[in-house]
């Protein structure tokens, strides 16, 4: 089912002229290029238990007096073999995984995985599970900023903000809970649309949400936006700039802070962003307090999304129609053989995905999560490469907290937001 | 104008014919809409760096690098690189094998950030990098062995750690399962097997009027 075209290709011997990166931009490990000093140096160990290590993260630094001359991050703590455990189930039972690797914004992460085997089996889902995969995505990613931002703060010695965006969680977690009957690991888009259709009433809900949330942004802001403590501890901590950005694998807010404006959602559009009016926020400075106001802009715009989201959705099917793919309603298959038969064969041996490859992306809260997935035509996948962002951007850390004091370490993790279950799957 | 827009070329397509033209590049080809290019370990480098560089080209972000195992093969490892252009928002996949023994030339100093996803494909994979200076195991156990990813490293693992009572750490012991690792065969009976239980003489059958049909396709194939 995959067409696959050939092209003619050159034979002969290569020799292009390298563009070497300049060295403030490389790990300081070459011999040739690192002089031999004589420092007070001693190395810290940060973590793995530590409140602002946002998780399991090991940090090993070396300093100098207070000053961070090396950071040399340990991953892997909470490492749980997923790729390895998705190579022996089916493509349906593969899903839940991913709600558990990025668990602050789990319906973003199925998103990616849904489309890639949509895009090996050819389907596409119908209009209403799009718009209810777009306005999910985006309460996800509230969801995930709230949480970001508000310990983040915490880290940096704000106490309010996480008490005020955990209530604001709550709220957003209760409609995860109606629309999949779970708070965090929701299991709900599923390859081929949404598990089950949006129960009566709570569409009135999220709107009504929609409207009081902007006050809330705007309460968090005054906390924290012109804060003089807050604006000491972030600002020109941590910079990035553009270049570097890029060649750390940068990507979603904290790209965005570095003054690229490049948002999947808006270049390589999935489900209806294409359709959706919304703007990207972008900043010039790359420090930590632009990734938080970058971040701070996304929620408004999330809203906007929401509420077109909303307005636009209309009512229809939310699954794709061919129950070689999507299970029969509960009701049908008490009368129907056939409709017993697909249940039956979807739930013990699945679906048979056509063999083939692909990298799909899209742009989760913390920037580009992709799926790269083999398939060699059975019912299990073949390889399921899970493309972590958190992965890039902690690795960038040591470039980032490079004489910086102990303290804007602290501030640098935070703004990254880096949670564990994803950079270690 | 449906003719025009049908001959027009697509962008993906209009890159892969640009592409071909890089030397060193084996094999081109668009599969669902996704450019794969098929490149060498001697020429890996310098690929990758005409895809970064050419300003028709400019992937300047390697956002994935993994490896993928496929044991029946002689070069049984793929490692695959996903290249993205934000300038000219179009993705790029190169594949290049090789084996457990033979070292792939390392890219750190093209994408710096590539130098964990190295240290993935060689703790996950067994995949060795040259010219990495960094080629630690990073999401394993410290002093773990064996290259889980790898489809002979069973599921369940070898070793499993449990607190010892009498030297009071924590160590490594051979796993043990309550219960066999069941692994269900789904692959459905029905699609399976070819020969149903006192139906040999119709396979027979279908098998004799199959067989000069297949003959009378080769050629044309």
């Amino acid at each position: 089912m995959s067409t696959i075209t050939e092209y003619p290709t050159a034979v002969g011997e290569a020799g292009a002229e390298r563009r070497e990166w300049p060295e403030t931009m490389m790990p300081n490990r070459d011999p040739n290029r690192t002089k031999t000093v004589e420092i007070d140096s001693h190395s810290i160990n940060f973590g793995p238990q530590h409140p602002a290590a946002h998780g399991v993260l090991r940090l090993i630094l070396e300093m100098d007096g207070e000053v961070v001359e090396r950071a040399d991050p340990h991953i892997g703590l909470l490492h749980r073999g997923t790729e390895k455990l998705i190579e022996y189930k089916t493509y349906m039972q593969a899903l839940p995984y991913f709600d558990r690797l990025d668990y602050v914004s789990p319906m973003c992460q199925e998103h990616t995985f849904a489309l890639a085997t949509e895009k090996l089996l050819g389907i596409t889902a119908p209009e209403r599970a799009q718009w209810i995969r777009t306005l999910f995505a985006e309460i996800t990613r509230v969801l995930n900023h709230l949480l970001n931002i508000t310990t983040y703060a915490l880290d940096v010695g704000a106490l309010t903000p996480s008490l005020w965006g955990f209530e604001e969680r709550e709220k957003l977690m209760e409609f995860h809970e109606a629309a999949s009957g779970a708070r965090l690991h929701a299991n709900y888009f599923r390859p081929g649309g949404v598990a089950k259709d949006l129960p009566a009433g709570l569409e009135e809900k999220i709107a009504a949400w929609a409207e009081t949330f902007p006050k809330f942004i705007d309460d968090v802001a005054t906390l924290l936006t012109g804060n003089r403590i807050w604006k000491q501890r972030t600002v020109d901590i941590g910079i990035m700039s553009p270049e570097m950005a890029l060649a750390w694998g940068f990507s979603g807010p904290s790209l965005r802070a570095s003054g690229v404006p490049w948002d999947l959602r808006r270049s390589q559009p999935y489900d209806k962003y294409a359709e959706v009016d919304f703007q990207v926020a972008v900043t010039r400075n790359g420090d930590c307090y632009d990734r938080y106001i970058v971040r701070m802009e996304e929620m408004r715009e999330s809203v906007k999304i929401i509420k077109q989201c909303l307005a636009k959705m209309k009512p229809g099917p939310v699954k794709v129609q061919d129950r070689k793919f999507t299970p029969p309603k509960r009701a049908e298959m008490k009368r129907s053989m056939e409709a017993l038969i697909h249940h039956f064969k979807l739930y013990t041996e699945g679906y048979h995905v056509p063999a083939g490859a692909t990298y799909t992306a899209t742009e989760s809260p913390k920037g580009e999560f992709g799926v790269y997935l083999v398939s060699d035509g059975t019912n299990r996948p073949y390889r399921c490469k899970i493309r972590a962002t958190g992965f890039s951007h902690l690795q960038a850390v040591e470039v980032m907290s490079r004489r910086h004091m102990l303290a804007d370490a602290v501030a640098i993790i935070g703004s990254i937001d880096i949670v564990f279950g994803e950079v270690d799957r | 104008m449906a003719d025009a827009l049908d001959s027009a070329v697509s962008p993906v397509e209009s890159l892969a014919h640009d592409v071909a033209l890089i030397p060193g590049v084996s094999h081109v080809s668009v599969q669902l809409d996704e450019l794969v290019v098929l490149t060498d370990l001697p020429s890996l480098l310098s690929v990758l760096t005409t895809l970064r560089d050419h300003e028709s080209f400019a992937f300047d972000q390697m956002m994935d690098l993994c490896g993928v195992d496929w044991p029946e093969r002689p070069l049984r490892f793929d490692v695959v690189y996903n290249l993205l252009s934000v300038a000219l928002n179009h993705r790029v996949r190169v594949i290049v094998q090789t084996d457990a023994a033979t070292p792939v030339p390392s890219i750190h100093q093209l994408w710096p950030c590539a130098t964990w996803w190295e240290r993935e494909a060689w703790d996950l994979f067994g995949i060795l990098f040259s010219g990495q200076p960094d080629l630690r195991r990073i999401l394993t156990d410290y002093g773990f062995d064996g290259h889980p990813l790898r489809k002979d490293f069973p599921l369940s693992g070898f070793v499993e750690v449990k607190y010892d009572e009498e030297q009071k750490r924590v160590v490594n012991v051979p796993v043990s399962l309550t219960q066999d690792f069941r692994s269900f065969d789904f692959i459905s009976p029905w699609e399976g097997m070819v020969t149903l239980p006192g139906d040999e003489k119709a396979q027979a059958m279908r098998k004799a009027q199959a067989a000069p049909a297949k003959t009378s396709e080769a050629p044309t194939t």
